[in-house]
């Protein structure tokens, strides 16, 4: 008996370019006199599309998760959902009262008390005074501040806002909620206590549309996946599925894509590979076998020494693997190039897609470069290991060999 | 500008899906409340969300649902404004006091100005505390779309909110300094006359000048950050424009409605009047600011509307 309490059709917005260096009035005034008529009419300026053509339907009581790199448009279908800004194309009906958290701590203002930014952020984010009021106790319970309720909040550790600003928006009780990235501040017990929170709140039978670079966070909450890419929708469908093909995407290189990176740049890798046991570039790796990965790069001077670490994380975000040697150092060529190899003897990770982090750098002293996911691969079953081939690294990350022996 | 609509825009509380978990108890509160609703046919409400169109929507109804907003901004304006300040609410009363000293010496005892009879101090002060009130409430309402741009950019609410709080926060600092103003009047053995049930309509039209002027200047001020700049000079102009150090006497009586053009001619000269019976009675300056104030608010209304879809993506 659920029905349909977002409808959207063919939603779209479009930017121009370049708002930051919005002309100034002089600018607007000195063109009216040049060309009077010109200027009143459309200039033509260059515009993009944020987002381009997206529909949907959510149905009551979903919890739907968005997921999309940079500049795809998740944000901006999330401001037009809650009225934020107004689509250039389309339109969209909603049925209930929407609340939306686009940010930890909207309308806080440092030179309040908690307890005073505790009510007027309730208020901006649509709660009614008396529904502050009632479960303001609450509200301090879970942001655990109870000492410092009536300090101004401009004395507050950041830790200690972040908790507040969440403890206001998760006593937020609209019927639609729509939240961006906020579950990704605060340490890692009140990241657990949040994740907590969003769980009741979607059990509780309200409906949520999530936004999160944590694919984890929405594979562990979401129902449904929307994959935006470039301001349009990819995929539409079963969490699991989307996040696969998603994660798998990230790791793809392509064209206009860069590496997500830091550090200082003294180290800049510039390519990578993953090698089967036989030394070829291979996107499967088998189970039980040795593995390698190659990577190319660049290094200021011949004379910078740096470690290389590797990383590997499933989609969910559980970090599955490091491997690091700190005493095994590397160096570029005179020519400032270097091809380095990394080889890991006998994988026992469980089959399933992994992504790989990438490391260069002097251990406690400097970052030289820093790659996110600059490469994905599977791990395979194979003849080495015998599990049965629907086991996958759900069941486990790593696989133990275990010897059997009846004692009795 | 229709672009969104909510059907029906105030919807009851009653109506809201009961949402806590089905124990025994709350399982009896839950299908009462079934009960009851199923004889109570609202429909949910629906928004529908669309590309700006359309001329003119005020939405008031929805403004009213925000109320509580309003209030709880103007409640920081009030609570911000005097936080870490060692005199705090003093300041009120001290700009306004300090600049009465300045004009009684300037204007009064030196260039002799006339005062329609009125005690110098007694005759700045009546015009100062209005005007005081005017240009704070102005000035904070040209900067409120640019200093809220983070709530704006992060949460959705009727944007005319936004330039109503500070003129309406206004009025507390207005109340400190009208009580100052009425010990002066008494120091000086001035008398209020029957004119003074007068006082609120001036005051209301103060009001409604500085909101009128204010939807222009914060909704331009969220495009182009010059107003900011342009705004105190405006004020300085405008101030000298306004009978504040001097009585609209001065000017001819056939020119006076051109000089009421300038609303706060007609709020001051009145204001003025309604307190102390001295200075001129309402006339055709009066009509003419009232006509003026009329014709700003509905611009600013108009084109505060036009540019509200446009101010998050641009503020």
């Amino acid at each position: 008996m659920t029905s349909t309490v977002i409808h959207a059709e063919s939603l779209g917005k479009n930017y121009r370019r370049g708002l930051q260096t919005f002309p100034g009035l002089r600018h607007a005034l000195e063109n009216f006199l040049r060309a009077p008529l010109q200027s009143l009419r459309r200039p033509k300026q260059e515009t993009f599309w944020a987002l381009k053509d997206v529909s949907l339907d959510v149905r009551e009581g979903e919890v739907l998760g968005l997921i999309g790199r940079n500049g795809a448009g998740k944000t901006t279908l999330l401001k037009i959902l809650s009225r934020i800004t107004r689509p250039t194309t389309g339109f969209a009906e909603i049925r209930g009262r929407v609340g939306s958290l686009l940010e930890v701590g909207t309308g806080f203002h440092p030179e309040l008390t908690g307890r005073e930014n505790a009510f007027l952020s309730g208020a901006i984010l649509g709660m009614s005074k008396c529904d502050i009021t009632r479960k303001f106790d609450e509200i301090v319970a879970f942001a655990e501040l109870e000492k410092f309720i009536d300090t101004p909040v401009k004395h507050y550790s950041s830790g200690m806002y972040v908790r507040l600003a969440f403890a206001v928006a998760a006593h937020l009780e609209p019927e639609i909620l729509l939240v961006d990235e906020v579950l990704a501040v605060g340490d890692i017990r009140f990241q657990k206590k949040c994740m907590g929170k969003m769980d009741d709140v979607s059990k509780a039978g309200r409906t949520v549309i999530l936004v999160s670079h944590n694919v984890g966070a929405i594979g562990q909450l979401c129902h449904r996946c929307l994959w935006l890419e470039k301001g349009s929708l990819v995929a539409d469908g079963p969490v699991d599925g989307t996040i696969n093909e998603y994660v798998k995407s990230m790791a793809t290189p392509q064209e206009n894509r860069t590496w997500e990176r830091a550090g200082t740049g003294r180290v800049r890798f510039s390519a990578i590979e993953v090698c089967d046991p036989d030394g070829l570039p291979a996107a499967h790796v088998p189970m039980g076998y040795d593995f390698c990965i190659r990577a190319a790069g660049i290094a200021e001077g011949a004379a910078t020494e740096f470690n290389v670490a590797l990383q590997l994380v499933t989609p969910n975000g559980v970090l599955a693997m490091w491997a690091y040697d700190q005493f095994k150092t590397f160096r570029a060529t005179p020519q400032g190039e270097f091809l380095i190899e990394i080889r890991l003897p006998q994988l026992l990770l469980m089959p399933g897609s992994y992504l790989l982090n990438l490391w260069a750098g002097r251990a406690g002293q400097e970052e030289f470069d820093y790659v996110k996911n600059a490469t994905s691969f599977d791990v395979i079953q194979s003849d080495r290991i015998l599990v049965t081939d629907t086991v996958t690294n759900q069941y486990g990350l790593f696989y133990g060999r275990p010897e059997g022996t009846q004692l009795k | 500008m229709a672009s969104v609509t909510t059907r029906p825009p105030d919807e009851p509380a009653s109506n809201t899906r009961p949402t806590e978990t089905l124990s025994p108890r709350n399982a009896l509160a839950a299908a009462e409340r079934a009960f009851s609703e199923s004889h109570v046919t609202h429909s949910p409400v629906i928004v529908r969300i669309e590309p700006p169109h359309g001329w003119f929507d005020l939405r008031l109804r929805e403004l009213w649902a925000y109320r509580e907003l309003l209030y709880f901004f103007i409640w920081r304006d009030v609570k911000v404004r005097y936080k870490q300040t060692v005199i705090g609410v003093a300041w009120v009363v001290l700009q306004p006091l300090l600049t009465m000293g300045v004009f009684t010496l300037f204007f009064g005892r030196l260039a002799k100005l006339p005062s329609d009879g009125l005690p110098y101090p007694v005759f700045y002060f009546s015009a100062l505390v209005p005007w005081t009130y005017f240009a704070t409430a102005l000035q904070s309402c040209t900067n409120v779309v640019v200093e809220n741009q983070r709530v704006i950019t992060k949460v959705y609410f009727p944007r005319l909110v936004l330039p109503i709080s500070p003129v309406l926060a206004g009025l507390v600092d207005f109340a400190i300094g009208f009580a100052v103003l009425l010990v002066v009047i008494a120091l000086y053995h001035q008398r209020p006359t029957a004119a003074i049930v007068w006082l609120p309509a001036f005051l209301f039209l103060a009001l409604l000048t500085a909101l009128g002027v204010g939807l222009w200047m914060s909704a331009l001020n969220a495009l182009y950050r010059d107003v900011r700049y342009i705004v105190p000079f405006l004020m300085q102009f405008w101030l000298f424009a306004s009978p504040v150090a001097y009585p609209s006497s001065l000017v001819p009586a056939r020119y006076r409605w051109l000089y009421g053009l300038n609303p706060m001619a007609g709020v001051i000269e009145g204001f003025r009047w309604a307190l102390t019976g001295h200075g001129q009675p309402p006339g055709p300056q009066l009509a003419a600011s009232a006509a003026a104030v009329v014709l700003i608010l509905l611009g600013g209304l108009l084109f505060f509307q036009r540019m509200e879809g446009a101010i998050a993506d641009r503020v």
